[in-house]
Parts: C-alpha cells; structure tokens; sequence
C-alpha cells in the first residue's frame, strides 16, 4: 500500500493536524508520503520529514499554491493519485474544501471524517451529529479519507529526515481568485490544538459577556469556544463554533459555561476527557456528559473560578 | 439568470435519532422529517437574489423517496419557481448525488448552483464539491456572503481562523454555510400557492446515471456512553475536583 498525506499548512509551519493525519495513515500500514504544496515552502516540507512514519516528502512549490485554492489543489492531488492506495488529509476546513473535488475527478467516493481505521478499506466514521457511529467499507481502487484529528493521537517527531522530492505543479486553473483573509487574530491556542478550551452558550447574553470567559481562559491558558446558539446570536465569530457544524474538539478539559447541551453541540465536544457545566438551568442536557457540573449563575461562577485558580 | 438548487429531506435535527436493534442504521419510521437545515439557507439565499433582481427564476431538485415532494413543496413556498424531484428508493450517495446534479445541470443551464454545505444525517460535506469538480465549474464552499456581479461572484467563505475572500468565475457551485442568511418562515398562503407551481418527477435512470452506491455500510452502533458524572456544591469544590481528581489543571 501506498498512501498520501495531504499536508495543511501556512508556507512557514505544518498546522498540528498533519501529524494526526499521518497517525491515521499509520494505522492502515505502508508507505507514507506527505505532499506539500504552497509557495516557499520549503520550511514546511523540511518539518514534514521529521514525522515519524513518513517515509517521503512532496513538494510542490509555486506561487498559485501560496492559498490553498480547492480548482488547484484538486488537480495536483489527481494528476499524483495513481501511485497511490489511500489519500489522506484532515477533515478541517483544508481538506473539506477540495478532498470532495479530488475524489470526484478520480470518480471515486470520499469518506468523510473518519474517527478510526478498522483496516485498509473500512472504517469508523460519526453520522447524525455523532449519535451514532457508521462503520462503511470503500471498495474503490483509490481511498480518498479525510480525518477527524481528534481520532488520532499526533504522530512524533523523528530524529531522522524523511526524504523530499519536488513534484510538477499543475497549472492554476483561473478558476476562481484568492481576495484576502480576515484572520482572527489569536492571543490564545487555536481550538483544534488546546489542551483546555472554556466555551460559551447563549446564556452569555451578549458578546460582551465572553470577556469573562476570555479571562477564564487566559488564566488557564486555554482556547475559547462558542456554541451555535452564540455565533447564531452574533457574540463571537463562526470559527469559534464547536459542534456538529463547526469544530470537532477533544481537549484534556473542556468547561461549557451557559450552554444548554444541544445535540448539535456535544457531538462536537463529548469525546473531551474531562467535562465541566456551568448553567443555571438544573434539567440542561449539558449535564448528562459532564464529570462536573455547578448549577450556578455564570456571571457569579465564571469570575469566582477565574479567582480561585 | 437562472439558479438551481439542490435540497436534501433528513431527519428533523431536533428529533434524538435511534439506532435500529439489528445495526443496519438509523429508525425512521414514524420520525418526523425536515429539509435539511444547510438547504433551506441555500434556498433563502436563491429567493433573496430573485427578490433582489440577479436571479430571475429559481429550480429545486431533490433525489430521494416520494416523500421528497413535500420538502420541495417547503422550497416552492419559500420562493422557488419549480420543482424537480429525482425519484429513487436507492441509498444515494454523495458521489451519485452530484451525478445526478451534474445530468440536472446539463438540462436545466443554470449560471449558478447553490447546495447545502453538509447535511445533517449523513455528515458527509461533500456533494457541492464533487458536482463542482465534475462540472469544471469553480466552487465555493462554506459560503457566508455572495454577491454576483456580471461574469462573476464574490464570495466570502468561512475558513478555520477566519474568513477567505474569493472571486469566482459564473458559473459556480457554492454551498451555504450558517451565517449565509436565516430562512424565512414559510407563510400559509405561500403554501398554497406552493401547490400549483410545477413539480416534475424523473428517474435517475431517465437521466442516464449510475447510482449504486460505492461505500457499503457494515453496521452502525450507539457511540459510547459517557459514565454519569457529579454535581458539584460550589466553585471552591469544583477547583478541588479539577486539581486532585481529574488533575487537568
């Protein structure tokens, strides 16, 4: 078996969700190679080829590569697909993006977001917001997989190199134009790599509110995440959203404060190791996942945890 | 110009879905069904650009059960012109989802095609993408604003991290993402008048596809249950639990 790791990454540094993907790549056993593709990226290749497991790095390097256009990533991904068995790459907003594309052009199907590999060609994937689990055999001759990185424990650094070819880019297909970004700016851990994310509900009451949390946070140097219900409500932006719809999380404690426990929400979050409720509301379906729980006001909890901590 | 849309009938998100005893999926018999709430947004954002002049007449199609008609009806009376059902008993998959779209496209000429971005039962994300690539057309997926402008659309998509600014060429797929818009409630006398706007009803072999499914699926199961956890008195306790129980922080 030959597989393919499609790297995610800035041009400078290999997002933490490659080293989950090639940790999914090493359980279905073989030869890993990662393809980066992007403009000056040699720093990002050269960190690939200090995973364990990868056995091979792919460059391509030009400057229509620079933003991660879905036209694009798409055909460079298909015109290398024949030499491999599976394409991997996480099932973030990087790989939703084109995966789908890629697979269609080979004809072949994709399986989305697939939280454990039984064996080469069957695996465990979450449907109906996480209320149940689907185990689904692929019998296409290529497996286009895209990773829930919370399923896969990071693969580690490597004291060696592996290798690193350059591969042809294929020709920007002035399909459609990169514009800008309108990045958050982060004084705190991205939400997928936080080892501790403290995450607000509607009963926040307004954007406003989330300063509590955001000191919550900064104490205990954690990630701040929104429920649906908040980024619906307009007090925090879309990409703070956990859920089924949103960011898939699993970070060592997760604290939901003001969040009734829609089902759309757990099956973001219920697969943290520990999980902490604060609401008001003593019938929140919140609770029936949490270790812990306060029925409390949040406004008096939040800045008194915040205190004592 | 002319605006296909492509709308899903799932299981009512806010029902609690059940696994089936035997693992062979989920109980749907007597549960209530919805249009698939990333749809109905793609199906705002058609009207909203009618209401607005871009667009001049709005097609929904959907691939499924029978039953399907009454998720069309639902899209008939939030503004959609005509309705297109493509009926199949077959488990339809994401893949022979955007064939079917793709053979849909080739008949009806749309200058844009605008889908959910997942649906809610299956969670796939991917058949906006897929009939995107099989078209040759541009995509944009994620979408939370779009504004066309002549032979192009400038589309705002959400990224993790943030937002991404894309112009694409028409025609394009896009998909909708949650904060596109938020869908109207439909109002009674709009379904009625939803009852006598044409629906078509063609089969996926009229269309010449292929829709056998590619992935089998083994079984489907309950997700572990999380143990019962404990309420705690007050914060004081809670920071105690943490530290030398849990020892997370």
């Amino acid at each position: 078996m030959a597989i393919l790791v499609v790297a995610e990454h800035d041009n400078k540094h290999l997002k933490p969700s490659v080293a989950n993907t090639v940790a999914a790549a090493t359980k279905l056993g073989g030869e890993i190679s990662v393809l980066v593709a992007g403009s000056e990226c040699g720093d990002a290749a050269a960190a690939a080829a200090k995973i364990t497991g990868v056995t091979k790095v792919l460059v391509a390097d030009t400057p229509h590569y620079a933003v991660p256009l879905a036209e694009n990533m798409a055909a460079l991904v298909v015109s290398i697909a024949d030499k491999f068995t599976h394409i991997l790459a996480p099932a973030t907003g990087f790989g939703k993006n084109f995966m789908p594309r890629a697979a269609a052009l080979l004809d072949v199907a994709q399986v989305s977001d697939i939280s454990a590999v039984v064996s080469p060609d069957t695996f465990v994937r979450s449907i109906y917001a996480g209320n149940a689990l689907a185990t689904v055999q692929s019998r296409d001759r290529i497996k286009i997989i895209t990773v829930r990185i919370t399923g896969f424990d990071a693969a580690g650094a490597s004291a060696s190199s592996a290798p690193i070819e350059n591969v042809a880019p294929v020709a920007d297909s002035g399909l459609s134009q990169f514009k800008g970004h309108e990045l958050t700016k982060l004084s705190r851990p991205e939400l997928t790599a936080a080892r501790i994310i403290v995450s607000g509900g509607r009963g926040m009451g307004s954007g406003e509110n989330f300063k509590l949390l955001e000191a919550l946070a900064d104490k205990l140097g954690a990630a701040v995440g929104a429920s649906r219900a908040a980024v619906d409500s307009g007090y925090v932006p879309n990409d703070y959203q956990v859920g089924q719809t949103g960011k898939i999380v699993a970070p060592d404690l997760y604290i939901a404060v003001g969040i009734s426990g829609a089902i759309q929400h757990l099956a973001g979050m219920k697969d943290s190791k520990v999980i902490v409720a604060i609401n008001k509301d003593a019938e929140a379906p919140i609770f029936q996942v949490a270790n812990y729980w306060l029925v409390e006001d949040l406004f008096k909890a939040v800045p008194e945890l915040t205190a004592k901590l | 110009m002319k605006v296909l849309v492509a709308i899903k009938r799932v299981v009512d998100p806010n029902v609690k879905v059940r696994v089936k005893a035997d693992g062979t999926g989920i109980e749907t018999a007597n549960v209530k069904m919805a249009m698939n709430p990333f749809c109905e947004i793609a199906v705002e954002q058609a009207v909203r650009m009618k209401e607005a002049g871009t667009v001049t007449e709005i097609v929904v199609v959907s691939i499924g059960a029978p039953q399907c008609q009454e998720t069309l009806r639902t899209a008939l009376a939030m503004g959609a012109d005509r309705a297109i059902l493509v009926e199949t008993g077959v488990e339809v998959q994401p893949l022979a989802v955007a064939k079917v779209l793709q053979a849909i496209v080739a008949k009806e000429a749309p200058g844009l095609v605008i889908l959910g971005k997942q649906a809610v039962d299956d969670d796939c994300n991917q058949a906006g993408q897929m009939l995107a690539a099989l078209l040759g057309w541009p995509q944009a997926a994620f979408a939370s604003k779009i504004t066309l402008s002549g032979e192009h659309a400038d589309v705002t998509r959400e990224i993790d991290g943030g937002l991404e600014h894309l112009t694409v060429k028409l025609p394009a797929v896009m998909t909708a993402d949650l904060r596109l818009n938020e869908p109207r409630y439909v109002t009674l006398p709009n379904i009625m008048k939803a009852k006598k706007k044409p629906l078509e009803n063609v089969k996926p072999e009229a269309l010449g596809v292929d829709i056998t499914p590619r992935l089998a699926t083994l079984k489907v199961e309950e997700p572990p249950k999380r143990g019962a956890g404990v309420k705690l008195a007050d914060v004081a306790e809670l920071v105690n639990k943490l530290k030398n129980e849990a020892k997370v922080i």
